[in-house]
């Protein structure tokens, strides 16, 4: 029986769990001894023209190597030329010309925690001291916070740009959408912007020795980091390796590498020193990118008995200062807007603004959990208009398993699915109609505690660059043993347990004999690595085409050793013994083929890439009890089918559920980041942003379902996001739900004692 | 100022500075780079240790402190013939690590809970772990690890 879809714990666990695993910060090579400290100086306001720094009396400070400023940066050349005018408006990249980042900060700083120079230092106590003496003059100029203070262009944050919209897309519903709908629902409503905050932060360590620079990354992609900083430096990506060594989460906000890490390997190269940097939590709050920051405006009709006739969604996404990602993350916002779906009529409008805050960058689903938040508020609102329940609104309008491959009214083409299916296995799951009966009984006896029931149907898209795909090389060794370099990266995936065992599974060379090898660009040049749920579609089927090629040249090199056509032999992928067909007698072992296949070796590389996307989708239920007395919110149950097509490693999979989870609840309950009028971060730690602990959250409760994508030979799709796109609606919906009998129709997030409370007394006219 | 303490069962002499963090002394001067830095406020529990059997978060104590008195890191959590302590051993086996970074400080939270409490309920285990913060996990399988070793290790000593 294969391996495949068992439950087989972690490779990557001893490591973690005797030693705490080799986080960049941890690491002690040779190269980095007596590495000097990094500590950035940050712009303590919003938006400002600097008019002078001092940096005397910092570098008179005990045991500072030298204090850096944009006037230092003369080794590097100009910034690149602006892109073509409209070009790329859908590539996650900076938008650059007139909206151009600097490294360090020169003549304006246009969000709090923005770099303006950083002191390097013998230790970070010292840094820290040191960093207090630079004194920067800051001339204040009108800070841009809200999204409506950014429209009016009245303060531009890039005055050369001639507006703070950076982008703009699509555009009003056509004037006869929304004829023949009975009902139309319309509403305003917020998806906050949240931190990223992975455990981890950001850590850069770097040393430049011999021409060539060095630099441990705890990124996402060390090879599109290796690009980035090529770029920067004006430098031969062959002069560069970044290594990605254990990485403490990513959620997205570790792609490759941004700005803050640049100027840490710049000042290596530019002191000749090793340099190591480990931001702290205050500074990962302000200066990490974070995620999310939407406003939407949805609009949705339909008939009376129930189905959806049209939906326009207007999107504004606050990309804070500076548009690192173009206007990416509102159209994959846009092209998932119609979400699980038949609707006869879909149109988006889009507008990326900037403002003075912190830059907005991908967050764990990255626009589509902000599409399926929008769809799925308008579906309850316009179920409440109508008053049909819920899940029956959804199960009438679902795109039906007999239209895939199904073309979206919005853009998309969804490969494979059964959505009425996952909603009608949740639904059973958790007791719908029981639920509805205690939240009935809980209403007639006057219950101050209510019980609300929230449902979300969501279809999402994972490696949405499918054609940009993915590398794997496979070797197996004289000795049997085989080692498999990755362009996927891990950073809490479990990238290792699973490529083993795709191996075991597909040569029978067993697990513990395999090594995976991932972000090393001097071993693995060529790679993209890991977002956007891509890994196991692409960097996996990647690991498996080499074990299939690895297993045609052993089948040649094995019919020599054993004088047999090779159309006699098979491979016991049980044992992993080579054989004459039925004859045990002349099996042969991985070692003995290996050796026999002399300099020329077993190995393969492929660079894998997928035709098209895959389109994972489900259902999830919450639970929730909403004290009306105080508005407290407490989740008590959470129930989801999550399809991702196949399941390979299902304890995983379950674990990227859970974490999804927690984070889309997370977003719906409590977290958010706040700024006040004049741009200053108000969660800038960890005492007032609200991160979700285990108090917080109940044990979560899984289905199973498993279609298979006709899109790659394992028949799977990516479930990193799943949960933070499913379950943010279900907790939403069901906050509302809770209140929806004292009127209540909306409720924006996160659904805090005080919105709710304000919610409730709002309706009751109090 | 010179302390003496014992980490992870050997005795420790240093010249520490005042203000030195003992996190910082337990990664910086020692190269035990188990336990994390987090935070900075003291809130996500990545750096906790026990002190003296209890955990504390080792951010929030100076490594002056720490004189006279008897630290363990998840590197002296396995005993003397190198079999892992039954939390360790739990959480491979319930998959209650994803990115690592906040393991172990989970688990020397989840070690010294157990300790006080031999079989906690699922809402005592999140309760005690409230100071402990993970990004990947949703909490789920570190309870449900925490659970597992209760049960069917006992306190975990």
């Amino acid at each position: 029986m294969s391996i495949l879809g068992t439950r087989v714990v972690r490779t990557e666990d001893p490591k973690i769990l005797t030693v705490g695993g080799t986080y960049v910060d941890d690491l002690r090579e040779p190269e980095l001894q007596g590495a000097a400290r990094v500590i950035f100086v940050r712009s303590p306001i919003a938006h400002a023209r600097i008019t002078g720094i001092d940096t005397a009396d910092a570098l008179q400070a005990p045991g500072v190597v030298a204090v850096l400023t944009a006037a230092d940066m003369d080794d590097l050349g100009p910034p690149p030329p602006p892109a073509e005018p409209g070009a790329g408006e859908a590539a996650p990249m900076p938008l650059g010309g007139p909206w151009q980042e600097p490294l360090l900060a020169f003549d304006r700083v246009r969000f709090v925690g923005e770099p303006v120079a950083i002191v390097v230092c013998d230790d970070s106590y010292s840094g820290a001291d040191a960093a207090e003496l630079v004194s920067v003059d800051y001339e204040p100029l009108d800070p841009v916070v809200t999204l409506d203070d950014a429209l009016t262009d009245s303060t531009l944050l890039f005055p050369d740009a001639g507006s703070n919209v950076a982008v703009k897309a699509g555009g009003p519903a056509d004037a006869d959408a929304f004829d023949g709908c009975e009902v139309v629902v319309e509403r305003t409503i917020i998806n906050q912007r949240l931190a990223a905050m992975p455990m981890e932060g950001r850590a850069v360590a770097a040393c430049f020795a011999d021409g060539k620079l060095t630099a441990w990354v705890s990124t996402q992609n060390a090879q599109i980091a290796r690009f980035i900083l090529a770029g920067a430096f004006g430098m031969d990506p062959a002069g560069i390796r970044v290594v990605a060594p254990d990485v403490g989460g990513g959620f997205g906000a570790k792609v490759g590498i941004d700005r803050d890490g640049i100027i840490v390997a710049w000042a290596a190269r530019r002191l000749g020193r090793a340099v190591r940097w480990a931001e702290t939590r205050s500074e990962n709050l302000v200066a990490m990118t974070q995620g999310r920051a939407q406003r939407h405006l949805i609009k949705l009709g339909g008939t009376r008995d129930g189905h959806i006739l049209a939906y326009h969604l207007d999107v504004i996404q606050d990309t804070g200062a500076y548009p690192r990602m173009t206007g990416f993350l509102a159209f994959l916002t846009s092209l998932m807007a119609a979400g699980a779906y038949d609707i006869p009529k879909v149109q988006t409008a889009a507008r990326t603004v900037v403002t003075n805050t912190t830059p907005i960058s991908a967050y764990r689903g990255a626009g589509r959990p902000e599409a399926t938040a929008a769809i799925e508020r308008a579906v309850d609102l316009f179920a409440a208009e109508i008053g049909m329940d819920p899940g029956e609104v959804r199960r009438i309008n679902l795109v039906a398993p007999d239209k895939f491959p199904f073309q979206s009214p919005s853009g998309a083409l969804y490969d494979s699915g059964d959505y009425a299916a996952a909603l009608d296995k949740v639904l059973a799951g958790a007791g719908y109609q029981e639920l509805r009966a205690e939240q009935a009984g809980r209403r007639e006896r006057g219950d101050t505690v209510a019980l609300g029931i929230g449902l979300s149907s969501y279809v999402e898209i994972t490696a949405a660059d499918a054609a940009g795909g993915e590398t794997g090389r496979l070797d197996v060794h004289d000795d049997g043993t085989a080692t498999v370099y990755t362009g996927s990266s891990a950073h809490g995936q479990g990238h290792h347990t699973t490529w083993a065992m795709l191996v075991e599974s597909e040569l029978g060379i067993p697990m513990d004999k395999v090594t995976v090898i991932h972000g090393d660009t001097d071993l693995i040049p060529l790679a993209i690595g890991t977002y956007g749920s891509r890994s196991l579609q692409l960097g996996g089927v990647a690991v498996q085409k080499a074990a299939w090629e690895v297993k045609d040249q052993a089948k040649a090199v094995a019919a020599d050793m054993m004088e047999a056509s090779e159309a006699d032999l098979e491979l016991d992928a049980e044992t992993g013994l080579w054989q004459v067909r039925g004859d045990p007698a002349t099996a042969k072992s991985w070692a003995e083929v290996a050796t026999h296949a002399g300099a020329e070796g077993l190995t393969a590389s492929v660079n894998y890439t997928e035709g098209a996307p895959t389109f994972p989708f489900g259902a999830h239920v919450a639970v929730v009890e909403v004290d009306t007395e105080t508005g407290k919110v407490r989740l008590v149950r959470h129930v989801t089918v999550d399809d991702a097509g196949t399941i390979i490693s299902p304890l995983q999979a379950e674990g990227q559920r859970h974490g999804g989870i927690a984070q889309g609840a997370a977003q719906a309950l409590q977290e958010e980041v706040v700024y006040d009028r004049q741009g200053n971060p108000q969660t800038g730690t960890l005492v007032d942003y609200a991160a979700i602990s285990a108090p917080d959250l109940p044990s979560f409760e899984l289905l199973s379902m498993q279609t298979p994508t006709p899109v790659n030979a394992l028949g799977v799709k990516g479930i990193g996001e799943a949960g933070t796109i499913g379950a943010t609606p279900a907790v939403q919906n069901a906050v509302i739900d809770a209140v929806s009998h004292l009127g209540v129709r909306h409720i924006d997030m996160p659904t805090t004692p005080s919105r709710v409370w304000a919610a409730i007394n709002e309706a009751r006219g109090l | 100022m010179d302390i003496t303490l014992s980490v992870n069962g050997s005795e420790v002499k240093a010249d520490v500075a005042d203000r030195m963090l003992l996190v910082h002394f337990i990664r910086e001067h020692l190269n035990l780079t188990a336990t994390k830095v987090g935070c900075d406020t003291s809130s996500c529990g990545a750096c906790t240790v026990l002190l003296d059997g209890q955990s504390v978060k080792s951010c929030t104590v100076l490594a002056a402190q720490a004189d006279g008195r008897a630290v363990t890191t998840i590197e002296g959590l396995a005993n003397g013939s190198g079999e892992w302590h039954p939390v360790q051993r739990a959480f491979r086996a319930e998959h209650g690590a994803q990115c690592g970074f906040c393991t172990s400080g989970m688990v020397m939270a989840a070690v010294s809970l157990l300790s006080e409490n031999d079989s906690p309920t699922e809402d005592e285990v999140r309760s005690a772990l409230e100071g402990n913060l993970c990004r990947c996990t949703g909490y789920h399988n570190i309870v449900r690890a925490v659970l597992a070793a209760s049960a069917s290790e006992g306190t975990g000593e």
